[in-house]
């Protein structure tokens, strides 16, 4: 019954997939009718919103260009990347600086990362989705497979990406953010259908592009240990009572069985292969770094250019965050104690309790982890936003009775329009001051943090009602 | 009256005996002093006081000198300089109207503020710290903020693009230094004389910073003797050159204002400096040789030179010297007194037109784009007339006819130079980068630590109308602490050098010429340069008055929503509700404890409840404390223990 039902969903699923399809395609077309109809129009790469010191390709070219007239990429304090990316991305950007608006290469391999991380992003979906209806049913709290209630998160998680406005942005505008998400989806890919390797090795590549991906080796490893967003371990005890108690002895069997499954709960095996892979990674990465900075000062210059100077928040240059004003206005002897608060007191105090709270699920512990990071992040930029957003949308099923959700997409929307209208009142026009683009920008915090609590808050209620109907199912 | 003369005959006798050793034992220390004046086509003076002081190269390391001002060569020894230059300059060297192509140009006109390179004689690991120190010495010295030279933000060390090849150069320049009376005077003091007498008298505070330019210069080299066992020498070269508009009461416009020393500087030369071994006033006059005839044999002739149908000179000059395309008068003042002082005047008596020798591309340099987040840097070198006359002179190995420019350009570090983004544009044209950058030279600046700096060596075709060169930056954003005072002002970026190595500027006198230290400097070939502008690029600000807000608003989000996010992650709905039921249950058993309490108690007093619970409460909080004095006590008399045996 179990696999007829599985058919028919995925009969179920095949059906949005073509319309899902055409509107995949609207999008890369979009994207290519940007980058070749308004080649250099619009001074995309150069808004804050769009590129930071870290994620700008004109910094990267910058770098590409001071490594080929032999000196290291990283003098001059522009290019505060991967060395490994400036050597994938560095001969692209080569043609740029003969003088050419040739940077469409460079824009094409952003655009096929888009699309990579959107068919990433459906499988996960569609990963997420099986498991999520098979719970509920296991639950009963879902009595047909073919029920309409569950969406097909999948494919609209992949949509939001790929049609999500800051996506749109960043793709066209040259950054590299494109890159960095795809790293994220392909551990998370990776880590979802159990290739290990793959997970390690997008943890390790997302972590060498932009560091604060490395807060996703919690949710990686529960998601290797666990397995897949379940509900909490008691419902299924619940589960089980209520099989005892019924007695049918053909789901008596099944019962047993996935009760026996969840009571050795961590798989410390796969755990332990993952963590072998990520060592092993991590040192091809550092070996292929050294190698290719040999003769600039290696690896030693390559930490204090890229890690250091996220973490000590060097570049007070303006950005989508807040901490490039508080920097700039703190004063100097406080400096070091505000940075050890801001970077180790909120990962300390924001990423254990969400962990301890999420064991079970594991892919929104990564979404909730992704939403922290871009707060706290010294350079955030509107990849991101896309990254989580779309991320959210992965649990549109659990997530569809979330609080205030009207209210803050709206805030979203608005901050958004609202900072280059600041940013070029600011800048441009000198007739408004810093404080207006600050003033944005806490709002655009405030709206993060109201996001990230309400769907862990939604998220939490999902769960005590599933518990409250496993329950009241016992019960009758 | 006798006693009087009777101690004056000592005094008298040492004054001669201390003048016999100054005159007798310097033979090698020379001073000269040096006036040079020039009539310029925009009805303008230019005068450019020279003077010179060598000191011979000594074996004693605390030697005493006579003339050489010791300041200077203790400078010299403490820091082994081999070379430097100072200079402070206010107004701008005009090079279409003053001439950009002879030496007087090449040397004196300088970039606007300080302007210091020194060439160390120390090995190559001490060579800044040497360079602090010279900032510091020189910093106190001339009464200037030269010492914020020292930073590393603020200078370079130029490889070839200054001129100069030295690994152990360091360059560096303050365009915004103000530069006044309180530079001059410790300038002044230098000299044998100061200002007290001699070619320096003329220096008449008002008359010298009422002009269009002043720039007063400070250049001392060492010399090597040769032998062995011998120090070096060092010739100190102060010269202080300044174009002044004389006052003029002839109302018309196309005739060359007249002018005298007194009318120029209101002084008088009363006579040379005593001191000095020779002290002389030139005067130059271009573009006179088409009236002339070629030889000037007779008196007569002679004569006309200086006394003819185009103007008058009010004094007789001692010698005349023919250059190429100009006249030089050398007046030699020793003669003039008290009574008689030394006013040369020229009066023109008809209109006259010259125009000066410039340098083959003409520099500017300008800022592109608007806003204050990022923009582009533009050096434009336009031909100039004298380019079709110079050109032909360089030929390149495959015939060729080209030009040589040096761009020398330092950038602060808070402007972030896209050196990807540099563009050449030969006569409106884009070239690639091989086909007229001849070399490239770029050290990028490190944010905060380090400036950039960008030397390139374009080769351009002769018949070029114009060049230029783009290239573009960001705007970096500061520390609100790193601001200056008056942070919207904006901020300068030094002027940049454009050389020209294949040129180079020097007059070729036609006679054999007297050891006139000024005469043979420029008689040696001297590189043409030309500073370009100093740019004044706007840097957006930070709230100056936010602090407090921008720390406290912060913080205060971050707590606040960090607290709720906890909370929310606390909060356990069942848990909750039962943990709610169970403190129902409880709050129910006190208040019926509660009740059955007043039951009891309700034929006594009312206070007796009230009293009670507050005397066990009481008696546990005195528990606690006297716990706590205990404790602190422990610690106290622990604390008085240990200190007391120490």
């Amino acid at each position: 019954m179990a696999d007829v039902g599985g058919d028919m969903a995925e009969k179920e699923l095949e059906k949005p997939t073509y319309g899902f399809w055409i509107w995949a395609m609207a999008s890369v077309i979009l994207r290519l009718f940007f980058i070749f109809y308004f080649p250099e129009n619009f001074k995309l790469s150069s808004r804050p919103e769009v590129s930071t010191p870290l994620t700008s390709v004109r910094r990267l070219a910058e770098g590409y260009w001071l490594k080929q007239s032999s000196m290291s990429p990283y003098a001059g304090s522009m290019y505060h990347g991967s060395p490994l990316l400036l050597s994938v991305l560095g001969p692209l950007t080569s043609q740029w600086i003969e003088g050419q608006s040739s940077h469409h290469l460079c824009s094409l391999v952003f655009v096929f990362a888009d699309i990579l991380s959107a068919l990433l992003l459906r499988a996960i979906g569609q990963k997420l989705q099986k498991t999520y209806s098979m719970n509920l049913k296991r639950l009963g709290v879902l009595r047909s497979s073919g029920d309409r209630g569950i969406l097909p998160c999948g494919d609209i998680a992949a949509l939001v990406y790929l049609w999500n406005p800051y996506t749109i942005l960043s793709c066209v505008g040259l950054s590299t953010s494109p890159i960095e998400n795809l790293a994220v989806i392909v551990s998370l890919y990776g880590a979802v259908t159990r290739r290990v390797p793959l997970a390690a090795f997008g943890l390790i590549t997302a972590t060498h592009l932009s560091l604060y991906p490395a807060s996703l080796a919690i949710p990686l490893i529960l998601l290797l240990g666990y397995g897949l967003d379940a509900h909490p371990l008691k419902n299924f005890l619940h589960t089980r009572d209520r099989g005892v108690e019924t007695g049918s002895t053909s789901d008596v069997s099944k019962q047993d069985k996935l009760t026996r499954t969840t009571q050795l709960p961590f798989l410390w095996r796969t755990v332990l292969h993952f963590v072998f892979w990520v060592l092993v990674l991590s040192i091809c990465v550092l070996v292929l770094c050294s190698l290719s900075l040999k003769q600039y000062g290696g690896l030693e210059e390559m930490f204090k250019r890229t890690y250091s100077f996220i973490l000590n928040i060097e570049d007070l240059s303006p950005n989508i965050g807040v901490f490039w004003y508080f920097f700039a206005e703190a004063f100097e002897s406080s400096r070091n104690y505000l940075l050890i608060v801001f970077n180790l007191y909120i990962l300390l105090t924001s990423l254990p309790p969400l962990a301890f709270r999420f064991k079970h699920r594991p892919c929104f512990l990564a979404f909730a982890y992704l939403v922290m990071s871009s707060i706290i992040k010294s350079y955030p930029s509107g990849g991101d936003a896309a990254l989580y957003l779309s991320l959210w949308a992965l649990f549109v099923n659990e997530l569809s009775d979330m609080n205030n959700l009207f209210f803050i997409l709206c805030g979203h929307i608005g901050v958004s329009l609202l900072s280059p209208v600041v940013h070029n009142i600011w800048i441009w026009r000198g007739t408004g001051n810093a404080n207006f683009y600050y003033g944005n920008a806490m709002g655009y915090v405030c709206f993060q943090f109201m996001f990230v609590e309400e769907s862990v808050n939604a998220m939490l209620d999902h769960d005590k009602a599933l518990e409250k109907a496993t329950g009241k199912m016992t019960k009758n | 009256m006798a006693c009087l003369v009777r101690s004056w005959i000592p005094l008298l006798f040492l004054q001669s005996f201390l003048v016999a050793i100054a005159f007798g034992s310097n033979e090698g220390e020379e001073f000269s002093e040096e006036l040079l004046l020039k009539p310029l086509p925009d009805r303008k003076v230019l005068a450019h006081f020279h003077f010179e002081n060598r000191a011979p190269p000594s074996n004693s390391h605390g030697r005493n000198h006579h003339l050489f001002p010791k300041a200077i060569s203790q400078l010299v020894q403490k820091f082994r300089v081999k070379e430097m230059e100072l200079s402070f300059t206010q107004g701008r060297w005009n090079h279409e109207h003053w001439g950009g192509f002879d030496p007087l140009s090449s040397m004196n006109a300088k970039p606007v503020g300080v302007e210091l390179w020194a060439v160390f004689d120390v090995p190559q690991s001490q060579v800044d710290i040497s360079w602090k120190n010279l900032t510091h010495a020189l910093s106190g010295l001339f009464c200037a903020s030269i010492n914020f030279l020292e930073s590393s933000t603020s200078y370079a060390a130029p490889t070839w693009g200054f001129g100069t090849n030295s690994d152990k150069l360091r360059y560096g320049s303050l365009p915004r230094e103000a530069v006044c009376t309180e530079n001059l005077t410790p300038w002044l003091k230098l000299l044998p004389c100061r200002d007290k007498d001699g070619i320096s008298a003329l220096m008449n505070r008002p008359s010298v910073y009422r002009g269009f330019y002043h720039s007063q210069r400070l250049h001392l080299s060492t010399v090597e003797s040769g032998q062995e066992g011998l120090g070096s020498g060092i010739v100190l070269e102060q010269t202080l050159t300044v174009v002044i508009q004389p006052e003029t009461t002839s109302v018309e416009t196309n005739m060359q204002p007249s002018w005298s020393l007194s009318s120029l500087f209101g002084r008088k030369v009363v006579g040379s400096c005593v001191l000095a071994k020779s002290s002389n006033v030139y005067l130059q006059l271009e573009g006179r040789l088409g009236h002339e005839s070629k030889n000037v044999d007779t008196e007569i002739e002679a004569h006309k030179l200086w006394m003819n149908s185009d103007f008058d000179l009010s004094l007789k000059p001692d010698r005349v010297i023919r250059e190429s395309s100009s006249l030089l008068f050398i007046f030699d003042i020793d003669k003039s007194s008290d009574s008689e002082p030394f006013d040369l005047g020229l009066t023109w008596k008809l209109p006259s037109k010259w125009s000066c020798e410039q340098a083959p591309l003409h520099a500017s340099r300008f800022l592109m784009g608007s806003g204050n987040e990022r923009g582009a840097i533009a050096i434009l070198l336009k031909a100039t007339e004298s380019q079709e006359k110079l050109s032909g002179r360089n030929l390149t190995t495959d015939g060729r006819c080209t030009i040589k420019a040096n761009i020398f350009q330092i950038f602060p570090w808070y402007i972030k130079v896209y050196y990807h983004t540099l563009q050449i544009f030969v006569d409106q044209q884009q070239k690639t980068d091989s086909e007229v950058l001849k070399k490239i030279n770029v050290s990028p600046s490190t944010d905060k630590v380090s400036s950039g700096m960008l030397e390139m060596m374009l080769e351009l075709p002769c018949e070029v109308k114009s060049a230029a060169i783009s290239i573009e930056y960001d705007k970096g954003f500061l520390h609100i602490d790193e601001y200056p005072p008056d942070a919207n002002q904006g901020f300068d970026i030094p002027s940049a050098l454009i050389s020209f190595p294949s040129h180079h500027a020097s007059l070729d006198f036609q006679e054999e010429l007297s050891k006139s230290p000024l005469l043979s400097s420029f008689k040696e070939k001297s590189l043409v340069r030309s500073y370009t502008e100093v740019l004044l690029v706007p840097l957006t600000t930070p709230d100056f008055s936010m602090p407090y807000n921008v720390i406290t608003i912060t913080c205060t989000i971050f707590a606040l929503y960090f607290g709720s996010l906890l909370n929310v992650l606390r909060r356990r709905i069942g848990e909750e509700e039962r943990f709610l039921k169970s403190q129902g249950k409880k709050r129910g058993g006190l208040k019926q404890l509660l009740s059955r309490l007043t039951a009891k108690i309700r034929g006594r007093p009312i206070e007796a409840p009230s009293s009670e619970s507050p005397a066990a409460e009481s008696s546990f909080l005195s528990s606690k404390l006297i716990f706590k004095i205990i404790l602190v006590a422990g610690a106290a008399a622990a604390w008085q223990y240990f200190s007391t045996d120490k």
